[in-house]
């Protein structure tokens, strides 16, 4: 069962600091999400969203609690194959685009690909198709500071699209967007969840876009409040606590 | 990340913030700069000193004079025995007097295994010399230029075993002489004027086999075995003074001795109370003292280059802490740390390429310039000297030097950006 799973998580917790500092950002987390689906991890600042992502991306390690990624323990897994998953399997999707300024928006978006070692040439074919899917081809030249927060977003998921991968994780993706941008960013994404069958990691806390999911996980204060699941069943907005949840 | 595309991003990346770029250049430019034109010096004075070596006398050659005697200045006068003692000569440093060598003693010393030759060097003292009877010039032979390597501009060197008298012409000489070239003067018979001990004078004729280069150590023309023979009967005046002490004697050893054989052979000689000492040796201080210069000119150069060092660290500081999220989000990307390290390493790399490639390029443009300008005006007395000699070995070692101050200089920024948490980094603002 585990690994039709795309990443389940058990118990997961997670403090930063110590003694009086300490702060528990996590306090006992089980998630599982599912090839294809779109989930959206709803909370405020602070309840432990982003931190739960994090550990969901394999950017950080949890205290205590197992996180499986396709079956596989993640810490079995080396530093040197965690950096490949990340690489291949995983897309960032950030609030600020942390584009590299003064380098062309194609250079931007290939840079993955740069990173896992792949051509020269192949790596422009496969940066000038996403850039042309995401109808930014005639910008592949221009630096990226030159382009408006909407394109620079569009940018910014070109990027975390061009490995191909099976999961794309998105920190408050419309965050730094006004609506309109925010609409087609948000159906540019949605699009590749529907036809490409990607699965989306939502983080947000904005109610619209997170009942654009197909499930919603409600996180306060490092413990998972509800998790609706999909509207589309019908009638069954079935609340599930689960974790330490009480 | 491919090899390739690192070094490639490391010099975009060096290019991103060019005013900081270039002056952190400039400091390792200044130390590069220097460090080439010290060397160079160095390279060029040894190469001047090393044909005045030549000048000097070939490498199978000692000098011999008797072992001064020591054990006088303690003990008082030693007594007078006819047997052993022998005559003063004036010949020693200045300060000291040399026993003179006798016959005798160069028969011992001809005797001591390893030596093939021994020959005692007279000294002639003669008067002028003129061409073709035109206006005659003051004129001096190097007593020791039969077993020297002229510096030679035309001609061919003396032939010692030549029965004929050959003279080697000091280039100076060329022109007041009236010949027109150096070439000219080669094969020309000149009259060479000499006084004996009894004030008569006398000429003796001589062929100019070569023309040499004016010798920082050796002065005077050469002339061979021959000359100096014909050029001493001259001055004796046709009387045997029974001259049988000379100050010092030119052996010549086994060239087959390597150093040891040598030394050991010094060791004999000195046993028997003489000391010999190869044109090494006697060159060995004024060597000692050039490389000790040079070494101190390069030493003001290192110090450049390590404030310069400091110049990289702090550019690197910087440029990770600008680049933060930049480096955060490599991470997250999934580039290893190790990789992270090599490529700020490398953008130290290239800036120490940078500033030491325009340095060497700049030193190796300004100072061959200077050289040329110096050598036709403030150096001219001293022809054969090429103050700045730049060697592509020692441009290719300071090149290289530079590059791994600046490899050194980047590992503790380089560390500290391989080592930055990715979540850190991109929630840093």
């Amino acid at each position: 069962m585990d690994s039709e799973w795309v990443i389940d998580a058990q118990g997961l917790e997670k403090s930063y600091g110590s003694g009086a500092s300490r702060f528990d950002a996590l306090k006992g987390v089980s998630v599982q999400i599912a090839p294809g689906e779109s989930v959206a991890i709803v909370g405020k600042s602070g309840s432990g969203k982003s931190t739960l992502m994090h550990l969901l991306a394999l950017l950080d390690e949890p205290d205590t609690g197992t996180l499986q990624v396709a079956g596989k323990d993640a810490k079995s897994l080396s530093k040197r194959a965690v950096n490949e998953l990340r690489n291949k399997e995983f897309g960032f999707v950030f609030q600020q685009f942390f584009l590299t300024p003064n380098v062309s928006v194609l250079d931007n978006v290939i840079l993955p690909l740069k990173i896992a070692g792949m051509g020269g040439k192949e790596r422009r074919r496969r940066g000038m198709e996403v850039l042309e899917q995401l109808e930014l081809a005639d910008k592949a030249g221009n630096k990226a500071t030159t382009l408006s927060g909407g394109q620079k977003q569009r940018v910014v998921i070109g990027r975390a699209l061009v490995n191909a991968p099976r999961v794309i994780f998105a920190d408050e993706p419309t965050g730094n967007l006004d609506t309109a941008t925010g609409a087609v960013v948000e159906d540019i994404l949605f699009e590749l969840n529907r036809n490409q069958g990607i699965t989306l990691v939502i983080v947000t806390h904005d109610e619209e876009l997170a009942a654009r999911c197909d499930r919603q996980i409600y996180i306060r204060d490092g413990l998972i409040v509800s998790s609706i699941m999909p509207t589309h069943h019908a009638g069954a907005h079935a609340l599930t606590t689960s974790g330490g949840a009480e | 990340m491919r090899t390739k595309d690192l070094v490639a991003t490391a010099i975009s990346n060096t290019f991103r913030s060019k005013l900081r770029t270039t002056l952190t250049v400039l400091a390792i430019f200044v130390g590069a700069f220097t460090l080439t034109l010290t060397n160079a010096v160095g390279a060029g004075v040894s190469q001047y000193v090393d044909a005045q070596v030549g000048a000097l006398g070939s490498p199978d050659v000692f000098i011999i004079t008797q072992a001064s005697d020591a054990a006088s200045t303690g003990d008082g006068p030693v007594k007078y025995d006819g047997t052993s003692s022998s005559v003063s000569s004036q010949q020693g440093p200045p300060g000291t007097t040399t026993k003179a060598l006798t016959a005798a003693d160069l028969t011992k010393i001809g005797d001591t295994a390893g030596i093939v030759s021994v020959d005692p060097i007279r000294s002639v003292q003669p008067d002028y010399v003129e061409y073709d009877s035109g206006t005659p010039y003051e004129f001096s032979i190097n007593a020791t230029s039969a077993v020297t390597t002229a510096d030679l501009t035309a001609g061919a060197q003396l032939d010692g075993g030549a029965s004929e008298a050959q003279l080697v012409l000091p280039d100076t000489y060329v022109t007041p002489l009236g010949f027109s070239s150096a070439d000219e003067a080669v094969g020309a018979s000149v009259s060479i004027g000499i006084t004996d001990i009894l004030g008569a004078k006398h000429t003796v004729n001589a062929k100019v086999v070569g023309v040499s280069l004016e010798s920082l150590l050796a002065s005077g023309a050469g002339a061979n075995d021959a000359l100096i023979a014909e050029l001493a009967d001259a001055q004796s005046g046709g009387i045997e003074t029974a001259v049988t002490s000379y100050g010092v004697a030119v052996a010549h050893f086994d060239t087959a001795l390597n150093a040891d054989g040598i030394t050991a052979l010094k060791a004999d000689l000195q046993s028997d109370g003489y000391t010999a000492s190869t044109i090494e040796d006697q060159l060995g201080a004024v060597q000692t003292v050039i490389n000790g210069i040079v070494g101190v000119l390069n030493a003001f150069a290192v110090i450049a280059l390590i404030a310069a060092a400091f110049g990289i660290i702090n550019t690197l500081l910087m440029s990770v802490q600008e680049r933060t999220r930049e480096i955060g989000l490599m991470k997250a990307m999934g580039m290893s740390g190790g990789k992270v390290y090599t490529l700020f390493s490398l953008e130290a790399i290239v800036i120490g390429f940078l500033g030491s490639a325009i340095g060497a390029g700049v030193a190796i443009g300004l100072g061959s310039a200077l050289s040329a300008v110096l050598s036709r005006g403030l150096l001219s007395g001293l022809p054969g000297l090429n103050i700045l000699l730049f060697e592509p070995t020692s441009v290719a070692f300071v090149i290289g030097l530079v590059m791994l101050i600046a490899f050194l200089s980047g590992t503790l920024p380089a560390q500290r950006a391989a080592k930055q948490n990715p979540i850190e980094s991109l929630r840093y603002e």
